[in-house]
C-alpha cells in the first residue's frame, strides 16, 4: 500500500517576483507525472459528491479514472460531453466552492485538485491534437439525416462562455450558426475581462478557431438589438432560431459622493482599457489609462482580484482590496486569492467605502472609509456587514476601482418588445432550456443569472443548444403549425 | 470594415465621409452614434451619424481633427477602409411631432444636427437652425442644413460672417423676435451646450444636448461615459447620447472629458509629426 498523500499535488506557479514583470499566466499546470499522482489520490466514489457539486454535473470520478489509467485524451473527451470549456473551466472555476467542497477524502487531507486536472487534459488535448475537431462528433450532422428541411440557421448573440459552448454544440448538430459579436474580438468576458495572467488569451483564441472549423460564421462589430435587431434575424435574415448569451457587462457604481472623479474607474472599464484595448502599452497602443500608485479595489470578488493584481503588473506600488465583510464571505477563488497575496496586494477587511475626496482639479485623492463588523445572516446567509460608529477613517489614494459586480446590458432586452425581462433586465428564460417569452428566442448565462461563472453560463448555453435542436425539429416536422408555445 | 466611397474636405480639419455600411444605414435613426477603430493599435472613439441612406447602404460622418483618431481617420481617402465602424448606437433622439423647433449645432456638431433637421423637416416642424463657428471659414454643412430648415442662423466669434457673437446670442435674438420654441437642440463643444442650456433655462424651454463623454466600448460596458443627470446616474452610450440639458452635471462632465487631456497632446503631436 503507497503512503496516502494527503496534500494536493502541488501546482506550479509562477515566481511572484516575475509574476510583476509581466501578464505571463502564473498557474502554470501540471506534468503528466504530477497529473497521474494527483489522479491517483482520487478514492473512484461509487457515488461521487463531487459530481453533485459541479453545477453541470461533469463525470469527475470518470475523467480522473481514465487520469490514472494513462488516457487524458478519453478523459477529455469525458468531460467535453458535458462541458465544452475544459481549458477555461479548470482555470476559472471556483472549484473549492463546488466540486472539490463536496470531495469525501476532504477534512481529513485536501481535496483532489479537480480542476488543476481538468486543465491538464484539456491542455495535453490542445498540445497533441491541436484544435482538431475531436469530440462530441458523436452527433455530427445529426440534423441532416432528419427529414424535412437540410439544414436551418441559427444566430447565436454574443461569444463570451453561454454562447461559445451553444454555437459549438449546435454547429456539431449540423446547424448553420452565426455569431455576433458585438465588440472587435470574440470572446466577450473572457478576452476583456479575464487577464491573460489568469486565462491566457491563445486559450480562448484556440476554441474561437475551433468554431470557426466546425463552420461556425463569426460577426464581430455587430450589435444585436442596434445593427440587427431579433426580430430582422429572424423575419427577414432566415434565422430559425435565435441564443442570447449577451452577458451581464454593465457594471454598478456604489452611490457615494465622488464616484465621478477623475480617477475611479469600474473594474470592467479598468480591465477592457488593458486586456481588449492594450492600455498598459500606451502610446505603442492609442488607448491610455492611468497607471495608479495608489490603487484601491472595491470588493473581493475573481474580478476584484483580477482588477488588483492588473494594477500590481502595470505598477502600483500600492494596491489594496477594500471589502466590507471578512476574507471568509469573500467570493473570489481562493488560488487567486492567494496569488494576489503573493504578489503583494493588501487587505482592508471588514471596510466600507463612505465617499472619495477629490483635488481642485477634480482626481480622486482620497478615500474615506468605514469599519464594518458583522451582524447576524442576511438573505445572502452570510453574516450581515454594520458600520462601526465613529470608525472613518481616511485612505490616500489616485486609482479607485469598483468590482461590485454587473448587471445585464440592456441593448437586447430594450430593443425587442415581446421579450419579458425582469426590473434588474435579466432576461426572463426556463431554466431547463433557456425558452424565453419570445417563441424560437433562447437566452442563457448571466444575462439571464446575473453575473454568476463561466462554467454555469457554459452548462447554459449547452442545455439551450439542446432545446433549440428540439424546438427546430419540432417545427420542421410541423412547418405549417407555426410556432410552437414554448412559454417560460 | 466598411469602405470609404466618398470623401469631402469641409475646412482645413474637418472632413465629411460617406462609407459603405448598408446594415448600419438601415437601422439609423437621428441622433445615433457609430464606434470607429482605425488600425489594430487604435482606440475605439464615438462620431455621430450625420446622415444615413438606406437604398445606397451609405452611412455619413463628420470628423473634425481633436486627437490623434480623428487625425489620422482624416487622412484616409475614398477607397480606404475604416478598421472597424460599429452601431448605430445609442437611443435615438425624441423629436417633436409639431411645432417649431430650433436646433442648434456648434462647430462640427453643425454635422450632427443635420439628420434632426431631415427629420424634423419630414415631420412638418418648423425648423430653425443656427450654426456657429469661431469664424467664417470653420462653418460647415451650411447649404445641406439651409436644404432642410425653414430659417437658417451663421453666427461666429469674429464677426466674419452672420451674427457676430456666440450662437446663445442668436438664439435669445430669436426668442426676443417672437419665435416660440417648443424644443430646442444644442450639439458641438461641451461648453456652448452648457451656454444654450443656461439661456433656455430661464425661458422654461424644454431642451436635449447630445453628450459626448469619454467612451471604450460604447455599448453600456465600461460605464466610462458615466454622467450626473438629475442626480442620477447614466451612461450616454446606452441612456443618451440625449439628455435633457436642464438636468445634466456639465461641471462635473466637463471634468472628466479632462481625464486624458494630457496623453490625447502627446498622442496627436506624435501622429502630426510623423505624418501618419
Amino acid at each position: 500500500m503507497p503512503m496516502v498523500q494527503l496534500k494536493k499535488t502541488p501546482l506550479p506557479a509562477l515566481d511572484p517576483i516575475q509574476r510583476r514583470l509581466g501578464f505571463q499566466e502564473v498557474s502554470l499546470g501540471y506534468s503528466p507525472t504530477q497529473a497521474l499522482a494527483e489522479a491517483q489520490r482520487c478514492l473512484l466514489c461509487q457515488e461521487p459528491n463531487c459530481e453533485a457539486g459541479c453545477p453541470v454535473g461533469v463525470p469527475i470520478r470518470d475523467f480522473i479514472k481514465l487520469i490514472a489509467e494513462g488516457k487524458p485524451l478519453e478523459a477529455v473527451r469525458a468531460i467535453k460531453q458535458v462541458n465544452s470549456l475544459p481549458a477555461i473551466c479548470g482555470r476559472v472555476c471556483p472549484q473549492e466552492h463546488q466540486c472539490e467542497l463536496k470531495c469525501v477524502i476532504k477534512g481529513k487531507q485536501e481535496p483532489v485538485a479537480i480542476g488543476a486536472l481538468e486543465r491538464f487534459v484539456a491542455d495535453y488535448e490542445l498540445a497533441h491534437q491541436g484544435a482538431q475537431t475531436s469530440v462530441n462528433g458523436y452527433h455530427r450532422n445529426l440534423v441532416n439525416s432528419l427529414p424535412g428541411k437540410p439544414t436551418a440557421k441559427v444566430a447565436v448573440v454574443g461569444s463570451g462562455p453561454a454562447s461559445l459552448t451553444a454555437a459549438g454544440d449546435l454547429a456539431r448538430t449540423g446547424y448553420h450558426v452565426t455569431l455576433f459579436e458585438a465588440l472587435h474580438v470574440p470572446g466577450g468576458v473572457l478576452m476583456y475581462g479575464i487577464p491573460e495572467f489568469r486565462l491566457p488569451k491563445s486559450i480562448v483564441a484556440a476554441e474561437i478557431n475551433k468554431l470557426r472549423e466546425q463552420g461556425v460564421e463569426i460577426q464581430c462589430n455587430t450589435v444585436i438589438g442596434r445593427t440587427i435587431t431579433i426580430d430582422q434575424l429572424m423575419h427577414e435574415m432566415g434565422f430559425g432560431a435565435v441564443f442570447i448569451g449577451s452577458g451581464a457587462g454593465s457594471p454598478k457604481f456604489m452611490g457615494i459622493p465622488g464616484e465621478n472623479l477623475k480617477g475611479v474607474y469600474s473594474a470592467n472599464e479598468f480591465l477592457t482599457r488593458i486586456n481588449l484595448m492594450k492600455a498598459n502599452r500606451f502610446p505603442e497602443f492609442d488607448t491610455p489609462v492611468k497607471k495608479g500608485q495608489r490603487v484601491v479595489v472595491v470588493g473581493a470578488g475573481d474580478t476584484a482580484m483580477d482588477v488588483v493584481r492588473t494594477a500590481i503588473r502595470v505598477g502600483a506600488r500600492e494596491a489594496y482590496i477594500v471589502y466590507r465583510r471578512t476574507e471568509k464571505e469573500m467570493t473570489a477563488r481562493i488560488e487567486d486569492y492567494h496569488h494576489a497575496a503573493e504578489e503583494g496586494a493588501l487587505f482592508q477587511w471588514l471596510t466600507n467605502p463612505v465617499r472619495l475626496v477629490g483635488s481642485d482639479d477634480g482626481w480622486v485623492r482620497g478615500m474615506e472609509c468605514i469599519r464594518m463588523e458583522l451582524g447576524s445572516p442576511d438573505e445572502s446567509g452570510r453574516r450581515r456587514p454594520l458600520p462601526v460608529a465613529g470608525s472613518e477613517f481616511l485612505m490616500e489614494v489616485d486609482t479607485v476601482v469598483m468590482a461590485l459586480g454587473t448587471n445585464p446590458n440592456p441593448t437586447v432586452s430594450q430593443s425587442t418588445q415581446d421579450l419579458v425581462s425582469d426590473r434588474y433586465g435579466h432576461i426572463k428564460a426556463d431554466p431547463a432550456t433557456g425558452a424565453t417569452s419570445k417563441p424560437g428566442v433562447f437566452a442563457g448565462g448571466d444575462v439571464v443569472t446575473g453575473s454568476a461563472t463561466v462554467i454555469l453560463a457554459a452548462g447554459a448555453g449547452k442545455r439551450s443548444a439542446q432545446a433549440i435542436h428540439q424546438y427546430l425539429n419540432e417545427r420542421r416536422k410541423a412547418p405549417t403549425a407555426g410556432a410552437p408555445a414554448v412559454g417560460c | 470594415m466598411a469602405i470609404i466611397v466618398e470623401k469631402r474636405d469641409l475646412t482645413p480639419i474637418t472632413s465629411l465621409f460617406e462609407v459603405n455600411a448598408p446594415l448600419i444605414a438601415r437601422n439609423a435613426q437621428p441622433g445615433q452614434f457609430v464606434m470607429i477603430r482605425v488600425n489594430q493599435q487604435g482606440e475605439r472613439i464615438p462620431v455621430t451619424i450625420t446622415d444615413s441612406n438606406r437604398s445606397k447602404g451609405l452611412v455619413t460622418i463628420v470628423v473634425q481633427v481633436v486627437g490623434k483618431t480623428t487625425h489620422l481617420l482624416r487622412s484616409l481617402e475614398r477607397g480606404d477602409r475604416i478598421l472597424d465602424f460599429v452601431g448605430p448606437l445609442g437611443r435615438p433622439v425624441e423629436l417633436p411631432k409639431h411645432g417649431q423647433a430650433a436646433l442648434v449645432g456648434g462647430g462640427f456638431g453643425t454635422g450632427a444636427i443635420l439628420s434632426l433637421a431631415k427629420e424634423l423637416a419630414a415631420r412638418g416642424v418648423e425648423v430653425c437652425s443656427i450654426i456657429g463657428a469661431r469664424t467664417r471659414d470653420l462653418i460647415i454643412l451650411e447649404k445641406e442644413v439651409r436644404a432642410s430648415s425653414d430659417h437658417t442662423y451663421l453666427c461666429t466669434d469674429d464677426g466674419s460672417q452672420g451674427f457676430h457673437g456666440f450662437v446663445t446670442g442668436q438664439l435669445e435674438a430669436l426668442v426676443r423676435a417672437g419665435m416660440a420654441f417648443d424644443q430646442v437642440v444644442a450639439i458641438g463643444p461641451i461648453a456652448m451646450m452648457r451656454a444654450v442650456a443656461e439661456t433656455t433655462r430661464p425661458l422654461g424651454i424644454k431642451t436635449q444636448v447630445s453628450m459626448d463623454p469619454i467612451m471604450v466600448d460604447g455599448t453600456g460596458m465600461c460605464g466610462a461615459c458615466r454622467l450626473t443627470v438629475d442626480g442620477q446616474l447614466k451612461f450616454a452610450c446606452v441612456d443618451g447620447p440625449f439628455f435633457d440639458a436642464h438636468q445634466v452635471n456639465f461641471a462635473e462632465a466637463i471634468v472628466r472629458s479632462k481625464t486624458y487631456a494630457e496623453e490625447e497632446r502627446a498622442a496627436l503631436t506624435t501622429a502630426v509629426a510623423a505624418g501618419g
